[in-house]
């Protein structure tokens, strides 16, 4: 269906029930403008945005985009892979609501949307530095903040623990 | 000396104004940034992530069993809601259909949720905009329905009863019939709520006609739940896209015409109606039976079994020390929850542990849209806005 309206596309269906496609990042603003503007499709109203950081596979990252639309009840799951140089097209223009999406994958994941002209942290603390949600950020953070009551400040510091955190991950799990 | 032209013409400039993090009318800590034009707002920025507690950033670190409870504490007014969507990510997942007095219960206690939700929805919205009494009514049935939460698992809000599976235990003794109670003086309640409230000339004055979205742009800008149906879009979870035993009720999906704050507050009280009819066909139709998959995979065996079979023991004390493995795959659920679409979009890679779990919470969506709503609004009207938007920060800063 779609491959007859936008031929010069590749992209193939996923496996699950829930219908999803994935396609080459440069390809996006198109396949979006596309599905939106269709009177076939309509997928009008985007849900979310979320960053998936896979770290070992080929491609580092991978950003889906949830669809829906109204007028024929359906949902659509657009999947792009990219490494992090790679250049990835703000969708902003076409949805409006993909801004503050854009921005916490920004915070959260360091990718940048190009032609986004609001890219600034968004859940992260003024001043932040580093991006959680990356498989490599340990979970306790880097840094720790604490009030120094002679002082009467706010202070942050290194974070230090006693005992390294433990990851239980074996093959059984016995 | 002699004074030039260019110094008696004033340069005026927009005047700025910070408003929060720390504001009563501010539903928690959301700090915004006001152009102000005079008393006009002419350019409202939200800074948000005052509370973020990383959740999904420690779901990552916590088996799936584990990560159920952080859903309670994301928006912590709908409890139930965003449990209920986290399971059915798993049991959808896993492929599983569990049993029907299970469904029939999460239905109850999902449009109980919804009730305590609108409940403060309203009743802040009013407080925010200056009658103090419809809040007060409107948390003594809270505290009703509270108790309803804390009879059935033991905590007042942050029940964790919901579960992969299934629900946590069956429903006490007499819990039906005091639900049953419960709801036929519940109308009685709302009726006076509305009479205090919806021809009140000073209510109406403060929100008819404030903050209006049409229906395309309501759209445009990823509305979802009352804030879509309040702009005249018939669009509920419920009905659409059905899940549960939704399917087999009948409710119908209140809608608003010009898309103001006065038509959610109607959409929000109707709601409330729907909700307590709701309730009532599944009393009327819910059956004994398991409550939750009989199956030891996704759930601890039931206290009886363990006390009588060796296996279920050692079930038992697997399913505590390892818990249990969800099959490779990726999903994104969405359900209605009282604020809008509440989705999870929860990537298995086969391990006890989810590999990714990003929340999307209606809310997120909502605030974003502060600065098209606010513009050339004065700032009394923010407030307002902030209140129809009904926003809970646990879940917007994740």
């Amino acid at each position: 269906m779609l491959y007859q309206e936008i031929p010069f596309l590749t992209f193939r269906t996923f496996e699950n029930l829930e219908r999803s496609l994935i396609i080459n990042a440069s390809d996006l603003p198109v396949v979006l403008n596309c599905l939106k503007k269709h009177i076939g499709y309509q997928y009008t109203l985007l849900s979310c945005i979320s960053g998936i950081d896979y770290s070992k596979i080929i491609y580092r990252f991978g950003i889906s985009y949830e669809i829906l639309s109204i007028t024929y009840n359906t949902r659509l799951n657009i999947k792009i892979f990219f490494n992090n140089p790679d250049l990835i097209y703000s969708i902003v223009d076409i949805y409006k609501c993909a801004n503050w999406w854009e921005r916490e994958i920004w915070d959260m994941f360091g990718i940048f949307f190009s032609l986004n002209l609001d890219l600034r942290r968004i859940l992260t603390d003024y001043g932040f530095e580093g991006h959680p949600l990356r498989k490599d950020y340990p979970v306790h953070g880097f840094l720790e903040i604490f009030y120094k009551l002679k002082e009467k400040k706010i202070l942050s510091d290194f974070v230090s623990f006693s005992q390294e955190s433990r990851f239980y991950l074996y093959d059984n799990a016995w | 000396m002699y004074i030039k032209r260019k110094d008696l013409l004033k340069d005026i400039k927009n005047f700025t104004l910070n408003f929060g993090p720390q504001h009563p009318a501010a539903h928690g800590v959301l700090r915004l940034i006001l152009e102000l034009d005079g008393e006009t707002v002419k350019k409202a920025d939200a800074h948000i992530g005052l509370l973020h507690r990383g959740t999904e950033k420690l779901i990552e670190s916590k088996t799936y069993f584990q990560a159920l409870p952080y859903f309670d504490r994301l928006d912590y007014v709908s409890m139930m809601a965003q449990e209920h969507t986290y399971s059915l990510a798993i049991e959808k997942l896993g492929n599983l259909l569990i049993p029907e007095r299970a469904q029939y219960i999460r239905v109850i206690f999902l449009e109980i949720t919804r009730i305590l939700n609108h409940l403060l929805a309203v009743g802040c919205h009013a407080m925010d905009v200056g009658a103090m009494t419809p809040f007060l009514w409107a948390f003594e049935e809270r505290e009703k329905l509270m108790e309803f939460y804390e009879r059935v698992s033991g905590a007042r809000m942050h029940a964790a009863y919901i579960r992969p599976g299934g629900v946590s235990t069956d429903l006490p003794l007499g819990l039906l019939n005091d639900i049953f109670l419960f709801i036929n003086q519940f109308s009685l309640r709302l009726d006076e709520m509305e009479e205090m409230l919806t021809s009140n000339r000073i209510w109406k004055e403060r929100v008819v006609d404030i903050g209006v979205v049409s229906a395309k742009n309501a759209i445009e800008l990823g509305f979802s739940g009352v804030m879509l149906r309040g702009s005249g879009i018939a669009w509920d979870l419920r009905k659409t896209q059905p899940y549960e035993i939704y399917e087999n009720l009948n409710f119908y999906i209140p809608t608003g015409t010009t898309g103001d704050c006065y038509d959610r507050y109607l959409v929000r009280m109707e709601e409330m109606r729907q909700s307590t009819f709701l309730i009532n066909q599944a009393l009327n139709n819910i059956k004994e039976g398991p409550i939750k998959l009989s199956e030891n995979k996704i759930l601890a065996p039931s206290r009886h079994d363990l006390k009588t079979s060796m296996e279920s023991l050692i079930a038992h004390f697997r399913f505590y020390s390892g818990t249990f493995r969800v099959d490779k795959g990726e999903t994104y659920t969405a359900t209605e929850a009282p604020k809008g679409e509440f989705g999870v979009y929860l990537i298995s890679s086969g391990t006890e542990y989810p590999f990714r779990c990003k929340i999307k919470a209606p809310g997120f969506n909502h605030l974003q849209a502060i600065n098209d709503m606010c513009k050339n609004h004065l700032i009394a009207d923010v407030v307002t806005i902030i209140g129809t938007q009904d926003i809970v920060f646990g879940e917007i800063d994740r």
